[in-house]
């Protein structure tokens, strides 16, 4: 293993695993790392992903990254935001969105801090997150974790967490599929009881570090290392996907 | 032999004629995308207010928030796209200035699709579970006639009037967009009792792009007004005749975070009229350009 991998390319290895099996789907990724990720699946183990310029142009080939369909790249399809919707409810998509609060059972937050009313601080609001969290597969990426990040409970859900989508009590929330969170520190999942566990560590944290991080108890018995990128990914991240290293900016090592 | 159709042309000051303080309004675009700005400086001008605005927001909701001229809004969110809130939206929330409805985009564009078709609710799967429903107590459920399903009833939404702003228009109102997305301006004009479009450029309606008819988005039955506004997208984008203006974003962005930078803010670029405001744009480029 080479040791000068960094952090930033451990996620985005991370992120890229989370594409694994969604075969021919929207990929809607939010970030520079689930951005990256996405496209680094689909040039390694899911080539029939289905990436976006982030406006409204689906890519057989991504422009730069960062960068809109008029920088390059190959279209293939059209989906303005009009369509987006309609997608989403076919359930042919796969997000991997940010979140600014996360609770044990996966509820996320992105709409505003405090109470709704007369928010603390107004954040971007639940934009698609329940409609996505509704009809298909969401899996969160968090740049930094911390138990401001990964409180009790959220100020308000934007995304649906396990709890919730199971206390429902019709099968109109057959469709929720939460996946996993990935963060700079390590790759959590569910247990049965739709709880966030620990999954795997990333090499260098500690299982110690993680549970200070994280604002409630979190079961990290079951937990391994986070495998690294390979040679053939590292190559892909550094000279295709990402030579500026933007992903630095968003993990630093 | 020659059809003689209305001529809706009206200069931008004439607006207020068709917009009045206490309207439910719809603003067309989506985030810093296409919005009519050049309407939207005109009613910073006017004495309108008490509006309920209804929108995927930008800095529409930015300036009209901060000339307090907004009561309540009903948006699926506000950003300004490149910069992810707008700071005016921002500080009147953490006031409890406005009322809101919040909800997920979705959600946001069934509500105009049910207002569109003059039903009075589209069912939704976004939402169940999360706490919009909580956010927007007037919401209710709906269940299917058909089998166990339960779904959100979002409530159609009409507005008095509805501003959008597109490519190129005719004089009777039919109206094309020409960049890579229609956004909902359509839906936005169908749901309105009234629409006025404003335009980069009026031509002859035989130059409307037969070549390219899926870009002919809004037919004159749905149009009230045609305002012919160059620029009046700015500072928003309004591909492909020109890109947002990044640094006047910025500029606008860093000034709404700060009183006396927006009190400065607001007697340079919004005093006068539109054409004022347009040199005072193209000055603010002539000094930035000097500066670098």
């Amino acid at each position: 293993m080479s040791t000068d991998i960094t952090r930033a390319e451990v996620c985005v290895a991370a992120c890229s695993d989370a594409w694994k099996g969604s075969g021919e789907v929207l990929a809607h990724a939010v970030g520079l790392v689930p951005t990256i990720s996405a496209r680094l699946a689909k040039l390694t183990h899911s080539p029939d992903l289905v990436l976006t310029d982030g406006e409204c142009f689906l890519m057989s080939e991504p422009p730069p990254l960062g960068r809109s369909a008029a920088a390059g790249g190959t279209i293939e399809s059209w989906a303005p935001f009009r369509l987006i919707f309609d997608i989403l409810a076919t359930g042919k998509r796969h997000s991997m969105m940010g979140a600014s609060q996360v609770d044990r059972f996966g509820n996320q937050n992105i709409s505003s801090i405090g109470d709704w009313r007369k928010p603390k601080r107004q954040l971007i609001g639940v934009r698609g997150a329940p409609g996505n969290t509704a009809n298909h597969r969401t899996d969160y990426w968090i740049a930094k974790h911390t138990s401001r990040v990964f409180v009790e409970s959220v100020d308000v859900v934007s995304g649906v967490g396990n709890d919730r989508a199971r206390a429902h009590e019709t099968p109109s929330l057959r469709f929720h599929d939460l996946g996993v969170v990935i963060t700079d520190l390590a790759v959590l999942d569910y247990d049965d009881e739709g709880r966030l566990k620990v999954r795997s560590l990333h090499p260098g944290v500690t299982a110690e570090q993680v549970q200070e991080a994280t604002g409630f108890d979190i079961d990290v018995s079951s937990a391994t290392t986070t495998r690294v990128p390979d040679a053939e990914e590292l190559r892909l991240i550094r000279e295709v996907l990402d030579p500026r290293s933007l992903r630095d900016r968003e993990v630093r090592s | 032999m020659e059809s003689r159709m209305g001529d809706k042309t009206m200069p931008l000051e004439d607006l207020t004629q068709h917009v009045e303080s206490g309207m439910t309004i719809g603003i067309g675009g989506w985030g810093s995308r296409r919005k009519p700005m050049a309407m939207v400086r005109q009613l910073l001008r006017s004495d309108v207010t008490d509006l309920t605005v209804v929108t995927l927001g930008g800095p529409d909701v930015g300036l009209l928030c901060a000339a307090g001229k907004v009561r309540k809004l009903i948006y699926g969110f506000v950003s300004l796209d490149s910069i992810a809130l707008d700071p005016h939206f921002q500080a009147i929330r953490e006031s409890g200035g406005i009322e809101t409805w919040e909800y997920d985009e979705g959600m946001f564009v069934a509500a105009l699709k049910a207002g569109a078709s003059r039903l009075s609710f589209l069912p939704s799967r976004a939402g169940l579970g999360s706490d919009v429903l909580e956010m927007n107590p007037h919401l209710r459920t709906v269940a299917s006639p058909y089998d166990d399903e339960v779904y959100v009833a979002v409530p159609g939404v009409r507005m008095d009037v509805s501003l959008i702003h597109l490519n190129r228009a005719d004089a009777t109102g039919n109206a094309q967009y020409l960049g890579p997305d229609p956004y909902f301006d359509d839906l936005y004009a169908m749901a309105s009792t009234k629409t006025i479009v404003s335009t980069e450029k009026v031509v002859p309606t035989a130059e409307l792009g037969a070549s390219a008819p899926q870009t002919l988005l809004v037919s004159r039955i749905f149009t009230d007004g045609v305002i012919e506004a160059p620029n009046g997208a700015h500072f928003t984008t309004c591909e492909p005749d020109y890109g947002r203006d990044e640094a006047f974003q910025k500029h606008y962005a860093a000034s709404a975070k700060d009183p006396d930078a927006w009190q400065a803010f607001t007697e340079r670029f919004l005093t006068g009229d539109e054409a004022a405001y347009q040199a005072a744009v193209q000055q603010f480029h002539a000094e930035s350009k000097e500066q670098a």
